[in-house]
């Protein structure tokens, strides 16, 4: 299992500014490693983020995403106390998801 | 004929059948599509994503560095003003694979996002904004990337 995700949502007004950092190595694919061999691409496929359990955003990602991924957001009628969850998959299949609550 | 895009239709609609008879629980929510991100140009992304030819706007907007010293960590915003976006694309031109996200707007986000890309090197940068009602408009930057230790 991957490192969690660091998660803060802001609210200013009615609407809260989500920053989300990943932890995910992000393999573009085109590396090669030290044999000479291609490394496999290895990144986030997908990302979903749901605002008090209902789904505000959905995100595909390719492998030319940086590597532990940043990504912003803005989330309407959010108020403090708020949950706001993120969900990423990668290409492997594997799945991590975490919450945080609007301050 | 069979073109690409009836079969896409098509495939879409046996996915959906799939999803209602709770046959397809892995990629019920998004099904990645592996064309888009696998195409070379903005032009065959578009296609790939079954929108139409892209026209310039003032109203999107993307935002980054004019020099990135560091072409692993590139910082992208994409946003536009306009209501009625459906999806938001990223894309660097001269990268193995233009495009770098998707974004699905609903309702309740703001179209505007911001997150980090890789560059290869020096290249155009696009925000492309895909309207409920079809229409395809992007704005483009030139992000020029230094590689190695000089720093510009």
């Amino acid at each position: 299992m991957s490192d969690p995700m660091r998660i803060r949502a802001q609210v200013a007004g009615d609407r809260a500014t989500v920053r989300v950092l990943m932890a995910h190595e992000m393999e573009s694919g085109q590396r090669k490693d030290a044999a000479g061999k291609l490394v496999p691409a290895w990144h986030i496929a997908e990302v979903t983020a749901t605002h008090n359990g209902k789904p505000v955003l959905t995100a595909e990602w390719g492998p030319g995403v940086s590597k532990n991924p940043f990504l912003q957001f803005v989330v309407k009628g959010a108020k403090a106390g708020d949950k706001i969850a993120i969900t990423w998959k990668d290409n492997k299949g594997d799945t991590r998801t975490d919450e945080a609550t609007a301050s | 004929m069979q073109n690409r895009r009836k079969t896409l239709k098509q495939s879409a609609v046996v996915a959906g059948l799939l999803a209602a008879s709770g046959m397809f629980p892995q990629y019920a929510f998004a099904a990645f599509n592996k064309t888009a991100f696998e195409a070379k140009t903005l032009a065959d992304v578009l296609k790939a994503m079954g929108a139409g030819a892209p026209v310039e706007s003032k109203d999107v907007t993307i935002g980054g560095p004019d020099i990135a010293e560091n072409g692993a960590v590139v910082p992208l915003t994409a946003s536009t003003a306009l209501p009625g976006v459906k999806q938001i694309l990223v894309l660097v031109e001269k990268n193995p694979s233009a495009l770098i996200a998707v974004f699905n707007v609903t309702d309740s986000v703001e179209a505007n996002f911001a997150t980090r890309a890789k560059m290869g090197q020096s290249s155009d940068v696009y925000a492309v904004a895909i309207m409920t009602d079809g229409k395809v408009l992007f704005a483009k930057k030139e992000v020029k990337v230094t590689l190695g230790g000089c720093g510009g």
